[in-house]
């Protein structure tokens, strides 16, 4: 399809003409459309875009805010419509063609070779000799604040570090536009305040940021223009600074926020879960140590485990699940119904009555390449789908049936792949596969991350239902929001260290808030 | 002495094929791709490196014919790893099968032929250095190139931004690709590189080292050369020590075995199989020195989402 | 505007590819086989004649053909269960050589017993001797992360090495007329004759081997174990998240095939050979990942696919006789591998027609 400005836009192009020296829009979009088979992810986005401007980019996980930045990167082309870059009509062929225009891009999972160097890594696209390079690393990192060594080895950074190295690799290149995917959800607050800083700056010098974000806040805090996208289209473009966070929610998901209703739990169930001074280094000398830990759930509440990702929830999920063990002699560290249960593996806390369901659906909850009916063995073999070591087909086929539909999971049947359900039904299938073991104590990692609002909604409810039978539930979750809509009791970890636990009713997003950036003293007086 | 001699200037000889061998797999593993076929190349490379010169009296012809013939193999594992994704090990188990096939299917009517191997250089004033001179200096041609095809590779693998490229697609061939890097065409030409390093390997065993044709000749140096990469954990300098320590084992065997000192000739030849064992499992079992050497993505086949 | 083929992953597997995957193999190999062998001069038809009519002719052959099928499918019966839980055990053959040489020791060590007990020890020392020598490479993988690829490769070099040590010298028969080998098998270290009074060579073992891959059938096809295997293989971290030990996975696949790959060594030193020599098999254990890989790593495909492989190794043997050279069946064997794992990517990947470069 050729395109050319449109006729309107021709018109509008003779009037304006001679201003566009003084403020031609550095991007436009027209059209965009992309397709992966049947599956529309963009469909007719227009996008204008002006120097300097800091434009965000709203949308659920799955509107197609990813798709839509990738096609503008180079990483793939567009079905239908085109790109005009600084007036002019572009093929996007490479990322290394977006860069040479003047584009950078910080994707939410880092473009960084771990066994190479700092100064190694961005010779990868900005093309120098490696000295040179060092020294404008060294440059750049200390006009805008952003410290990194050129000479360390990525295998040793920190998230944060990692993205700062990320950023300056894209500021080397002089660009116009600046691409950043979700960066605040590997920060914590302090560092989200300091990167805020830099791309404010970044502003000022005239450079376009186009910033990915479903964090309405963060938004409003940040960014001049918004364009909202929802099921790949886009529903309204706004001001964030004067639109209220009910009004860009409502773009964004097409209707109210639903929420989850429950009484408060009583609190004086017996304790199920417990964990007593739990250490833990993992193997790679990087990863975050978890450092004494205290935790108690009981029977019949909902523990939500509040903080930004990567301090420490992984190996906690995982000291919990069984998938890591504690050795044998500090097993009474993790307790399951006043057993010692640290050093079992996740068959065994199965069979005591621990349920898990991980943030990872793909590859970790439910293999890939296998059926649902397969898929519902990893778990539930212990209810009569096995018999002297011998898989039971038609019990297998029943339970799975079951799990469809109580959780109204929309898939081609007991057969179907679990790689060919979508995000959302795949976490029903599980969260309905663990909940049909009817677990004593269940472990939710991340329940409705990357999933529609619809499904988000009904996996809280579950939740909540499951809470009324008596089940003592751990909900570890990076959306603030989430914790506080079912949660009971919240604790907050920071740096591997767990915060004491306080009742939600008696605080508030602020305090949460100073306790994930590890001041956790200030609010011993709330916790019980 | 005269032994020890023997042994430390052979060792050069014995070495060359194994190291040429190694150092084009190690460029393939470094790109993320196993070809387990290298015992297959040799052996294909080595019957028509010993044809060609045994027809036409030139050993360099021998060596190109070699080197082409390896790389034709090499083309049909990369064609099945990166055309149809198909498993690595068992594409290279395939294509070596074949060539082992190949090798004896061809060289069946020269069974026993015999060629003269190429005058070893002799270097003025050095050569006369005692214990030195004969060690060093009174070698062939080819085991010189090789160790300065083995300086190249390094400054290659640790210097250039080719180099480097290599590497990080043998890490993350994902990340590779959204840099804007072609992860396909890059490991192509590893596995054709390795093809033909694996090709000069059989060429030199079958015209320079052992000028005789005999079926099966390569005698599991294919697989020497496939432990010496692991053996030196992918660093180019440690695969030419080990390719030394084992190039001078093969030959204490043949030392061994005409001394008659007690020592079965079949412990000598099990040496560098069992201490590549050992040493695979030292390395391994510290799990970040194996991140920071080994390519992380080995084995894995990559395909580009569209 | 340029066209081109783009190779897209399938949602789910396709039955029709796969049941067409075995056809189109072998006729691509059939067909790279005439012109390979009429460039070398070789009359193509009579290639082809001795391969796949000749071994079906007469009883002589038929039985040639069951000697050569029991360690092709034992063994790929054995490695599929490792190549089902991606564990690469690439060391069949030095199994084969260890499990070959413990049996031996029994008959070498009692030359004249007639006792009926011999041949099942036999089974069981070798079997137990090749899991021995696969649980070296289980050991170095489990607790040091070795690769077991390259173990088990080094492995077979070192029983091989073994092999020649002890038929040359301690296990040398003092009136081998200095052969490397050991003194021949008494009767009841041998398998009986399936055919009674005849001078077929074909023997009770591939009952045994039957009857295994019915074992094997019912472990992979409904056992649970069985199943938590191929989770490990297919999704390691959802193994992991279910409670399914790798560890156990890696022993289990390893030593599945050590045993396998051991009691095919019996088999054949207790069969057509009858005493320990240099060359105990012509390459069974590289064969057989040929044929665990043609079977579609299914055990009922496995038989299906050693009798095929089979008839190839019998096949040569004849051709060699008509003057085809007896490396002729290697060749053909690479071709079916190559031929079998590209058009294996049609199972799983399909052809799409894609308009390349500008709209």
């Amino acid at each position: 399809m050729p395109c050319g400005p449109s006729q309107h836009d021709r018109k509008y192009t003779v009037i304006v003409t001679h201003l566009s020296e003084i403020s031609s829009p550095l991007l436009q979009l027209r059209g965009i459309t992309k397709r992966y088979g049947s599956f529309i992810a963009n469909q007719g986005i227009d996008l204008t875009l002006q120097p300097g401007e800091i434009h965000a980019i709203l949308g659920e996980n799955g509107a197609g805010k990813s798709t839509l930045m990738k096609t503008i990167f180079g990483v793939h082309k567009p079905d239908e419509g085109c790109i005009l870059w600084k007036g002019q009509e572009v093929q996007m062929d490479s990322p290394g063609q977006a860069r040479s225009m003047g584009i950078g891009m910080v994707f939410q999972h880092f473009s960084l070779f771990e066994t190479v160097s700092v100064v190694e890594n961005i010779s990868l696209t900005v093309l120098e000799p490696l000295s040179l390079l060092a020294e404008r690393i060294r440059a750049k990192s200390e006009e805008f604040g952003l410290p990194v060594d050129p000479m360390a080895l990525v295998h040793g950074l920190s998230v944060g570090e990692r993205q700062r190295v990320e950023i300056i690799r894209c500021l080397l290149q002089e660009p116009d536009l600046l691409i950043l995917d979700e960066p605040t959800s590997v920060l914590p607050p302090p560092n989200v305040k300091q990167l805020f800083g830099t791309l404010r700056q970044l502003s000022e010098k005239g450079i376009a940021i186009l910033y990915i974000s479903h964090k309405l806040d963060e938004i409003r805090a940040l960014c001049h223009s918004a364009t909202i996208l929802r099921h790949g289209q886009v529903t309204g473009t706004a001001d964030p600074a004067s639109s209220t966070s009910k009004h860009l929610a409502k773009l964004m998901i097409g209707r109210d926020i639903p929420h989850a209703t429950h009484a408060e739990a009583d609190g004086e169930g017996e304790v199920r879960l417990a964990v007593h001074d739990l250490s833990y280094s993992d193997p790679d000398p990087h990863a975050i140590s978890l450092k004494n830990i205290e935790l108690e759930v009981r029977s019949g509440e909902i523990m939500g485990v509040a903080g930004v990702s990567g301090n420490g929830q992984s190996a906690l999920s995982r000291l919990l699940s069984g998938e890591d063990v504690l050795p044998a002699g500090q097993a009474g560290r993790i307790q399951l119904l006043g057993n010692p249960a640290g050093h079992l593996n996740p068959e065994h806390r199965r069979k005591i009555g621990l349920s898990f369901v991980p943030e990872e659906r793909l590859g970790r909850g439910a293999a890939p390449p296998m059926s649902l009916s397969d898929n519902g063995l990893l778990t539930a073999h212990r209810r009569g789908l096995v018999k002297h070591g011998l898989i039971r087909r038609t019990e297998r086929d029943r339970f799975t049936e079951r799990c469809i539909e109580e959780m109204d999971v929309r898939a081609q049947g007991k057969h179907a792949l679990a790689s060919s359900l979508s995000g959302g039904n795949l976490q029903k299938y599980i969260v309905g596969r663990e909940m049909q073991l009817e677990p004593k104590v269940l472990v939710v990692s991340q329940p409705t991350w990357g999933i529609d609002v619809g499904a988000a909604a009904m996996v809280r409810q579950k939740l909540v239902d499951l809470r009324e039978t008596g089940a003592a539930i751990l909900v570890i979750s990076e959306e603030l929001e989430e914790l506080f809509e079912i949660s009971d009791r919240m604790v907050v970890m920071y740096d591997g260290r767990m915060s004491p636990s306080v009742r939600t009713r008696n605080t508030n997003a602020e305090q949460i808030g100073q306790m994930m950036i590890g001041q956790f003293g200030t609010v011993q007086e709330a916790a019980e | 002495m005269d032994t020890l001699v023997f042994v430390l200037a052979g060792a050069f000889a014995t070495a060359t094929p194994l190291l040429l061998a190694a150092l084009g797999e190690l460029v393939v593993e470094k790109s993320g791709v196993i070809n387990l076929s290298v015992e297959g190349m040799m052996a294909v490379a080595a019957v028509i490196a010993f044809v060609i010169t045994y027809t036409s009296g030139s050993h360099l012809l021998g060596f190109v014919g070699g080197a082409l013939a390896a790389m034709l193999l090499s083309l049909i594992f990369a064609v099945l790893v990166l055309v149809f994704s198909a498993n690595q090990v068992a594409s290279g188990l395939a294509v070596g099968i074949l060539g082992l096939g190949m090798s004896a299917l061809l060289g069946r009517s020269y069974e026993s032929f015999t060629l003269t191997a190429p005058a070893k250089i002799t270097v003025p004033v050095l050569s006369n250095i005692p214990l030195v001179g004969p060690i060093l200096f009174q070698q062939d041609l080819v085991v010189y190139l090789t160790i300065a095809a083995s300086a190249g590779l390094i400054w290659f693998m640790q210097k250039s931004r080719n180099g480097l490229v290599l590497r990080v697609i043998g890490e993350d061939p994902h990340i590779a690709h959204n840099l804007g890097f072609r992860v396909l065409r890059t490991r192509f030409l590893a596995i054709l590189f390795g093809g033909f390093m694996a090709g000069l390997a059989g060429a030199y065993a079958a015209t320079v080292l052992t000028p005789v044709w005999s079926q099966g000749m390569i005698v599991g140096r294919g697989w020497i050369a496939l432990a010496l990469v692991v053996f030196g954990t992918w660093r180019v300098l440690r695969v030419v020590i080990g390719a030394y320590i084992f190039g001078a084992l093969l030959l204490a065997d043949l030392a061994v075995q005409s001394l008659d000192i007690g020592i079965p000739s079949q412990v000598m030849t099990s040496m560098p199989y069992l201490m590549t064992i050992l040493v695979l499992a030292l390395v391994s079992r510290d799990a970040l020195r194996i991140k920071l050497n080994a390519p992380v993505a080995l084995g894995e086949n990559y395909r580009p989402a569209h | 505007m340029n066209l081109r083929l783009e190779i897209v992953p399938r949602t789910a597997p396709s039955t029709q590819a796969l049941m067409m995957v075995p056809a189109i193999t072998i006729a691509l190999s059939v067909l790279c086989a005439i012109v390979l062998f009429t460039a070398l001069n070789h009359s193509p038809s009579l290639v082809l004649y001795s391969f796949f009519v000749e071994p079906f002719l007469d009883s002589y052959n038929l039985s040639e053909v069951l000697i050569k099928a029991g360690p092709l499918i034992l063994i790929a019966q054995g490695l599929a269960i490792g190549f089902r839980a991606k564990v690469w055990n690439i060391g069949a053959e030095g199994q084969l050589t260890i499990g070959a040489i413990f049996a031996a020791l029994i008959p070498i060590t009692w030359p004249q017993s007639q006792s009926a007990l011999m041949l099942p020890v036999m089974i069981l020392v070798g079997g137990l001797a090749g899991a021995a020598w696969a649980s070296i490479a289980a050991l170095l993988r489990t607790r040091f992360n070795a690769s077991e690829i390259i173990v088990t490769l080094m492995l077979n070099q070192i029983a091989f090495q073994i092999l020649l040590y002890l038929i040359n010298g301690p296990l040398k028969d003092p009136r081998g007329f200095s052969f490397p080998q050991s003194v021949p098998f008494p009767e009841a270290a041998m398998f009986p004759p399936l055919v009674e009074d005849s001078l077929l060579r074909a023997n009770m073992s591939i009952w045994l081997v039957l009857l295994i891959s019915v074992l094997a059938w019912v472990f992979v096809a409904r056992s649970f174990a069985g199943f938590r295997l191929l989770v490990g293989g297919l999704a390691p971290n959802a193994a992991r998240y279910a409670g399914f030990s790798a560890n156990r996975a890696i022993w289990i696949s390893l030593l599945a095939g050590g045993v396998a790959a051991g009691i095919a060594g019996v088999g054949e030193i207790s069969g057509p050979i009858g005493k320990l020599q240099p060359i105990l098999s012509p390459g069974y254990g590289f064969a057989a990942i040929i044929v665990a890989f043609l079977g579609g790593l299914n055990p009922i495909g496995i038989v299906l696919a050693g009798f095929f492989m089979a008839v190839i190794f019998v096949g040569a043997d004849g051709a060699v006789l008509a003057g085809i050279p007896a490396s002729a069946p290697v060749v053909f064997q690479g071709f079916i591998l190559i031929f079998y794992l590209a058009s294996y990517t049609l199972v799983n990947f399909k052809f799409r027609r894609v308009r390349g470069g500008t709209v």
